[in-house]
């Protein structure tokens, strides 16, 4: 019947250092205990979500610039179309002005040669003019060296005077 | 970490060579003590299963340790060595009005006093509260130290278990609103049981768990501390519950009554059974040895001994479990809040 009686002293003693070990415990080593492990697990989380975020952010930038290569892409090309497309007009400008040009320098030099030409003719008739003045001269002076072909002269102007 | 867990390997096995050493040692005094009468199993399991005022550890003059004998008698407290109840050839005299009378300690007076002495299985207890206090300050200090770190060396073989505590008994148990209220008294619970179930099975060691007291009190503590965090609900399913007609009711209400006793009842019972019952049959394995006085029979004891330590060793734990975990049930119980 021994092993089924509990002793009064045993009892007390029980009671007593049970009673002081669960004090100590709880106050001074279960409560921090919890306290870092739930901070530790508080923690834990928050870096695991902070490198998830930070997944989540390289993802992103990733995309932004796959769409920024993209952005820049297009524009390059565009640039390059319309570099392409002034650098034709520039051309076909040019082109039309050289055209132009050449047009009016044909044109002026048309005007030159025509003027020159003329000039040399007006030139070339006031020579013949003179030539045939002079030959004229030299004809009349011959003619009239002789006194009767004067008289006969002013006869024929008195008479186309008288005429008149 | 192998070579740790090779370490520890060593350790078991050193510790099971004391196991045997010891218990074979302490059977062999034993039947050494009583020359010429017949070899008792009966008397020896018991007497090493009960509480002693002495401290047996080897037969010799160092062998024993006395322990101290407190007494309150209507005279007044009386203090002294248990070693005053003993001449040098170990017979029991006695003293001061005392006598050693199988294992108690009676007033040749006729009176009764009351017996607070430091036993053995109290001197068990208060290494068990050193250990307990020592280990898990030395571990709470480096959680202050190193917070948001790795667990290191025993901190990483307690924190799993405290872990455990927390998320596989406590809060399912109780219920997210009030585990942590529960949770210092449950962890303290479980370790100073563990402790003691494994300081019980070092050869040597006092059987403080397979002691009634002890379990009385450890129970009567869980109920009061049931009692004192009853809410509403949980009255209100013991006198009123719902769907019961009157008459059943009547029947009902003792029997629910009766349980709130029955529950650490129990747990008393069931803890102190299986510590104790795990002593006697390890005992009464070495005790073959010297009923049949053979050397054959010893090996085949010494081989069940050991599967039985085994055994042992995990029923220190699981009896820790097991006690832990019904604590929360009821703490679970008497905390629900009603929700049909």
């Amino acid at each position: 019947m021994d092993l089924v009686t509990p002793g009064v002293g045993l009892i007390f003693w029980q009671t007593v250092t049970f009673l002081i070990v669960l004090g100590l415990l709880a106050a001074f080593v279960w409560k921090p205990i919890m306290e870092a492990l739930r901070a530790r697990e508080g923690f834990i989380e928050d870096s695991l979500s902070a490198a998830e975020n930070a997944k989540k952010d390289i993802e992103k930038l990733k995309n932004d610039n796959e769409y920024l290569m993209q952005e820049a892409r297009l524009e390059r090309d565009k640039m390059l179309k319309e570099a392409a497309e002034l650098a034709n007009k520039i051309k076909e400008d040019a082109k039309d002005e050289t055209s132009k040009i050449t047009a009016k320098m044909i044109e002026d030099a048309k005007a030159v040669i025509q003027a020159e030409k003329s000039s040399a003719l007006n030139e070339v008739k006031g020579l013949v003019a003179d030539l045939s003045l002079d030959v004229a001269e030299k004809v009349l002076r011959k003619k009239l060296e002789e006194k009767k072909a004067q008289e006969d002269l002013v006869e024929e102007f008195i008479k186309d005077i008288k005429v008149n | 970490m192998t070579s740790k867990s090779s370490f520890f390997k060593a350790l078991n096995i050193k510790t099971l060579a004391f196991v045997f050493l010891f218990l074979i040692g302490s059977v062999a005094s034993a039947s050494d003590s009583k020359e010429g009468e017949k070899f008792n199993p009966g008397s020896l399991i018991i007497h090493h299963v009960l509480d002693d005022y002495t401290w047996h550890f080897f037969d010799g003059h160092y062998g024993t340790l006395y322990l101290p004998v407190i007494l309150y008698t209507d005279n007044g407290l009386k203090v002294f060595s248990s070693s005053r109840f003993f001449d040098e050839h170990y017979n029991s005299v006695s003293y001061d009005g005392f006598k050693l009378e199988h294992g108690h300690i009676i007033a040749l007076d006729g009176g009764h006093p009351l017996d607070f002495s430091i036993t053995k299985n109290v001197a068990s207890l208060f290494l068990s509260a050193f250990l307990l206090l020592s280990i898990f300050i030395t571990i709470a200090n480096r959680y202050k130290k190193n917070p948001n770190k790795a667990p290191r060396g025993i901190q990483s073989f307690f924190e799993p278990i405290i872990i455990f505590i927390r998320d596989e008994i406590a809060l399912p148990n109780i219920g997210e609103k009030s585990y942590r209220r529960f949770l210092p008294f449950l962890l303290t619970i479980f370790f100073f049981i563990w402790f003691n179930n494994l300081l019980g099975l070092i050869p040597g060691g006092a059987n403080l768990t397979g002691n009634i007291a002890v379990t009385l009190v450890l129970a009567v503590i869980v109920l009061l501390v049931t009692l004192f965090s009853t809410k509403k609900y949980y009255w209100k399913h013991i006198f009123a519950t719902p769907g019961v007609p009157l008459p059943v009711m009547i029947i009902l209400i003792p029997i629910e009554l009766v349980g709130i006793l029955t529950k650490p009842f129990s747990l008393m019972m069931r803890l102190f059974a299986n510590i104790t019952a795990g002593h006697i049959v390890i005992l009464s394995l070495f005790s073959l040895i010297f009923i049949f006085e053979s050397f054959a029979i010893a090996g085949v004891s010494v081989a069940f001994a050991i599967f039985m330590n085994f055994l042992e060793l995990f029923v220190a734990l699981l009896q820790a479990y097991v006690f832990t975990l019904l604590s929360a049930m009821y703490f679970g119980a008497a905390v629900e809040e009603a929700h049909h």
